[in-house]
């Protein structure tokens, strides 16, 4: 007995947007990583999924190449927001704004 | 052009004619502060063994037959542009090789002259290094073997002439001066760089040879343009009417510098090549040839009307020179070549001296040029006193030093062909060199000893003869300015038959004529030595000067003002030309170029001020936009039909 492809896709789906709104709405930069590690990880669901209707590997074999990446990005993004954290004393993304006209 | 390997030996030795004092003035230019005094020694043995590789080229040209004596050597391939070839090659033949040994010989005298004369200036080492770039420039436009080298050799000479005319350019009028004669000069090279492609386009061919051969089928029209564009260039290098008025201010530069390149050398550059280009002159039909002839006598005559009111020295001897040039051209332009040519080295000779003795004068004066100020410095200076009495006889055509037979071979040549305008032209002018050239010689050398105030010392004279290295210049000059006339002597023509396959057949008044002619020219020339003796010797001149400078004050003051022609040139050419740089760097630079520029930023930053603000520098508003966008591409493709 299975559950229909279906309901993991609209999982995925609900999981995606709400990552997306709340990478939007959130300041505070650790929260947005932890939404866009949502949006992901919906990714990393609807590839499993397709995996499983296809009945073949190629899905499973991308979601390591999307966790080697976030791993990455994670590594990266965390360094910079650490340091922007020690200089200002906060984390909030509205008060970086330098880099404009 | 070489007839067979062993014919053209004499020429193989021309590039070393050229490249000794060229390498001389590198190794001054780039070690000068080094070498420090050795300079003059190393410039002055640079220039010698240049005359000696000119008298073995001579000698070998000697001992050359009479056919194959023009001789080519090839330094390199230079310009090929599809058919049109130039080679740097270097032609060694009668008409060359006197011209190199005029160069070279009294380049040598006054190189060392400059030893004496130069001793004690800060920028010694550059001057010799100027002095040997002069000569290697000089040489090559000598031996070019086709009008394009020629060329790169004329406009290195006046490239050297403006260096050392404002070498002492911390001197306003020095300053200004070089820039006068380089402008002036650049005109007239205008013109013969229109008139080398006039040749080009007429003859398909540079080679000087080929181009005087093929001008014999030139269209008359094309060839007196070509022609007149030529002697334009020349107008402006020898300083004849009306590109003359850049040679008296270049007096401004050291004395060995206005007897090397602005009285023997650089000067003479317009009558050798008219003299080269000869063939093209006449294959217009006699239209240049007259404008040649004509604009050399008169300005003969001009030169020498103002000479005659001039106080300062070297300014006096300028305009000799530029008068004496007139002279070369009126030869050149009644095809009397080798009289032209004549005369040219003998004027080199004595004119020389003349320059080089007016230089111990202001050496012995501490810079004293004018006349008025001087007197009798025959007795305290013997040794120039007398030389420059030989040059003075030389110059005004006393039998027999050797201007007499020069000037007298360009009269009886323009008698023969019939111009008997212009032979009293230069008749008018002899008398008046006579007179002028006396004037100075008297008034200077002759009479009771007159210096200026600081000369004198513990109510004695003090002033200095000529040092050895300067003397050493003088006295060979001065001899060769007394038999220098055995070169063409009437009769022999030594000078004439040897430049004669070169240059062509001119003839010559036979009976009687020549004894008439000649005896006219000793006249007037007796005659200009009287009057001046008349006016600054006898003691009654003083007052004489004064009556006639009183009837005559009007044209006086005119010739003392050079005729006006320099005011007139700067109302006419040089205030236009200031108005036009003003107008072109205060409104047209200024408005319309910034204008263009700055309106280009001014537009692109107008533009990009709305554009800016779509960075906003936040963060979350960048990721909306890119959410947005990722939405609407998805929606086009969806509507589309592409995704699913």
């Amino acid at each position: 007995m299975s559950i229909a492809p279906g309901f993991y896709l609209a999982l995925a789906g609900m999981m995606f947007t709400i990552g997306a709104v709340g990478a939007l709405v959130r300041r505070n930069a650790i929260v947005i990583f932890m939404f866009i590690e949502l949006m992901l990880n919906a990714i990393n669901l609807v590839f499993v999924t397709f995996a499983r209707v296809h009945g073949n590997l190629d899905g499973q074999v991308l979601v390591f190449f999307v966790l080697v990446v976030a791993a990455a990005e994670v590594v990266v993004g965390l360094a910079i927001i650490l340091v922007i954290a020690r200089r200002r004393a906060s984390a909030n993304v509205d008060d970086v704004s330098l880099l404009r006209w | 052009m070489t007839l067979s390997a062993d014919a053209g030996a004499h020429a193989t030795l021309a590039p070393y004619i050229v490249a000794l004092p060229l390498a001389g003035a590198v190794v001054l230019l780039f070690f000068g502060k080094r070498i420090g005094r050795a300079a003059g020694v190393v410039a002055s043995g640079a220039i010698a063994g240049s005359f000696a590789l000119g008298v073995a080229s001579y000698l070998g040209l000697l001992a050359a037959g009479e056919e194959e004596r023009e001789a080519s050597v090839r330094v390199f391939d230079w310009i090929q542009a599809g058919d049109f070839r130039v080679a740097a090659d270097l032609l060694v033949d009668q008409l060359s090789i006197v011209m190199v040994l005029v160069v070279t010989g009294v380049g040598t005298l006054i190189h060392v002259y400059s030893i004496g004369y130069m001793a004690g200036d800060p920028r010694y080492p550059r001057f010799f290094a100027y002095l040997n770039l002069f000569a290697a420039a000089m040489l090559l436009l000598v031996l070019a073997d086709n009008v394009l080298l020629l060329y790169v050799g004329w406009e290195g000479v006046g490239l050297c002439s403006y260096l050392l005319i404002g070498f002492w350019f911390e001197r306003r009028a020095a300053a200004n001066a070089a820039k006068k004669a380089f402008l002036v000069n650049r005109i007239g090279d205008f013109a013969f760089m229109l008139g080398i492609f006039v040749l080009v386009s007429e003859a398909g061919t540079l080679v000087v040879g080929d181009v005087n051969r093929a001008a014999a089928d030139f269209d008359p029209g094309i060839a007196t343009i070509g022609a007149l564009l030529l002697f334009a260039g020349a107008t402006g290098k020898s300083a004849q009417i009306p590109l003359y008025v850049w040679l008296p201010d270049a007096m401004e530069g050291p004395t060995p510098v206005s007897a090397l390149i602005h009285a023997a050398t650089m000067v003479t550059a317009g009558v050798y090549m008219v003299v080269r280009m000869g063939p093209v002159f006449e294959a217009s039909g006699g239209a240049a040839l007259e404008v040649v002839a004509w604009i050399g006598a008169l300005t003969a005559l001009w030169a020498a009307l103002m000479a005659c009111f001039e106080y300062d020295i070297k300014r006096v001897l300028a305009y000799s020179t530029i008068s004496q040039l007139g002279y070369m051209f009126l030869a050149a332009g009644v095809r009397a070549y080798s009289a032209s040519m004549f005369h040219l080295v003998t004027h080199a000779f004595f004119k020389a001296l003349m320059f080089l003795g007016a230089g111990a004068v202001m050496h012995a004066l501490a810079g004293q040029v004018d006349m008025r100020k001087m007197g009798g410095l025959r007795k305290v200076m013997p040794i120039t006193g007398v030389t420059f009495m030989l040059g003075w006889l030389a110059i005004s055509g006393i039998v027999p030093f050797s201007g007499f037979f020069s000037k007298d071979a360009i009269l009886a040549s323009a008698w023969q062909e019939g111009r008997y305008a212009l032979w009293a032209l230069g008749v008018g002018t002899a008398l008046l060199t006579a007179f002028y050239m006396s004037r100075l010689y008297l008034r200077v050398f002759e009479g009771p000893v007159v210096v200026p105030g600081h000369a004198r010392e513990h109510g004695g004279v003090h002033v200095h003869d000529a040092p050895p290295t300067m003397a050493a210049a003088l006295v060979p000059l001065a001899l060769l300015s007394v038999v220098g006339g055995v070169l063409n002597l009437p009769g022999a023509l030594t000078l004439e038959h040897f430049l004669e396959p070169v240059v062509g057949h001119s003839e010559v008044p036979g009976g009687l004529t020549p004894w008439l002619l000649a005896g006219a020219a000793l006249l007037v020339a007796a005659a200009g030595i009287a009057l001046a003796a008349a006016l600054y010797l006898a003691p009654a001149g003083e007052a004489r000067r004064a009556r006639i400078h009183g009837r005559a004050r009007v044209p006086i003051d005119a010739a003392r003002n050079k005729f006006f022609v320099d005011a007139i040139y700067g109302r006419a050419f040089v205030l236009p030309g200031k108005a036009l740089s003003s107008f072109a760097a205060n409104t047209v630079d200024a408005r319309l170029i910034d204008g263009i520029v700055n309106g280009t930023g001014r537009l692109v930053a107008g533009a990009s001020e709305g554009l800016r603000r779509w960075q906003t520098g936040y963060v979350r508003s960048y990721g909306a936009t890119f959410l947005l966008g990722v939405v609407v591409i998805f929606s086009i493709l969806f509507v589309r039909g592409v995704v699913m």
